[in-house]
């Protein structure tokens, strides 16, 4: 038992809980709170596997954008995004074959996490980790010469989807006209004193 | 019996229960918030499948780069769900995806 022990079981036990509670939660926001706690849970098994970029990391994207963005949805939905217990069990009900997929799904891939595991008769644990394992620069390094390309392919999927989402979220029917701006041109040259409002304007260009 | 966290299989087996956590539930919820939220945590398994078989091949690091990568595809993925979700909201006033049916009609 040592403090790395400990660290993983407590790691674990929040993770499978985050995941549990995102998936039954009734009201989104709950289950967006449970996807952070696992989304935490995993970047601290990140951590203790030596990987403390791809742990930061997970941190900023999922945790500070994508949860965000989530909680942000939710809350432009208001009280529609809650579903109502009724009518997710019916919904059950009605398509009982669902549940069974589910069920089936289940069984199967945890039947093959289960083979992976006990695959090796002997469980090898971690060599010592390389010095430079995971961090920074190494990852770095890896990511402009080996993965370049994927690298700016991802940039530019990056650039397209939030291009994308934009034209997608925004529609036509919440547009709001543009206001219209005043020119200093027409807010002098129009009729000031009351008098002049009956007369036609002057010519620009003729003075 | 290995101290826990320090063989690969306990990991392999964390992520395989979150992974068929998430694919459970994008199966069996019909509210199509909570079903983006399962496609993002079997995402999260996958990396920490990745990670854990890198740690112990750790001749190179290209897991961390493919786990990388995915995450960045997951914000992507995030970003154009929920806009998609957003206009559905609009079409339908609904974020059920049982009223998707449109097609079907």
């Amino acid at each position: 038992m040592n403090i790395g022990n400990v660290f993983f079981a407590l790691c674990a036990l929040v993770a499978l809980f985050g995941a549990v509670s995102t998936v039954a939660a009734k009201n989104p926001i709950r289950g967006a709170v449970g996807l952070l706690a696992c989304i935490i849970a995993i970047a601290g098994m990140f951590l203790q596997l030596s990987a403390e970029f791809l742990a930061a990391i997970q941190l900023i994207v999922y945790a500070g954008a994508v949860v965000v963005l989530f909680v942000f949805v939710i809350m432009l939905l208001g009280p529609d995004a809650r579903s109502s217990g009724v009518s997710e069990l019916k919904s059950l009900r009605a398509h009982w074959w669902r549940v069974l997929g589910g069920a089936l799904l289940a069984l199967l891939s945890l039947a093959v996490g289960g083979f992976a595991a006990m695959a090796g008769t002997e469980p090898v644990p971690f060599a010592k980790a390389a010095p430079n394992h995971g961090h920074l620069e190494a990852v770095g390094q890896l990511l402009f010469t080996k993965g370049l390309v994927p690298f700016e392919l991802a940039t530019a999927l990056l650039i397209v989807a939030v291009i994308g989402s934009i034209a997608v979220a925004r529609g036509k029917f919440g547009a709001v006209e543009g206001k219209k701006v005043q020119t200093p041109l027409k807010l002098f040259g129009g009729p000031v004193v009351p008098r002049d409002a009956g007369r036609p304007l002057p010519k620009e260009g003729l003075s | 019996m290995n101290l826990l966290g320090s063989v690969v299989e306990h990991y392999v087996a964390i992520a395989s229960v979150i992974f068929t956590l998430g694919a459970v539930g994008f199966l069996i919820r019909r509210n199509s918030l909570v079903q983006l939220m399962c496609v993002e945590l079997m995402l999260n398994a996958v990396n920490l499948a990745l990670v854990a078989f890198n740690r112990q091949h750790q001749d190179n690091m290209n897991g961390q780069m493919f786990a990388f990568f995915i995450i960045a595809v997951a914000a992507a993925e995030a970003a154009v769900g929920l806009a998609i979700v957003l206009a559905f909201y609009r079409l339908r006033s609904s974020v059920f995806s049982d009223e998707a049916d449109k097609l079907k009609h």
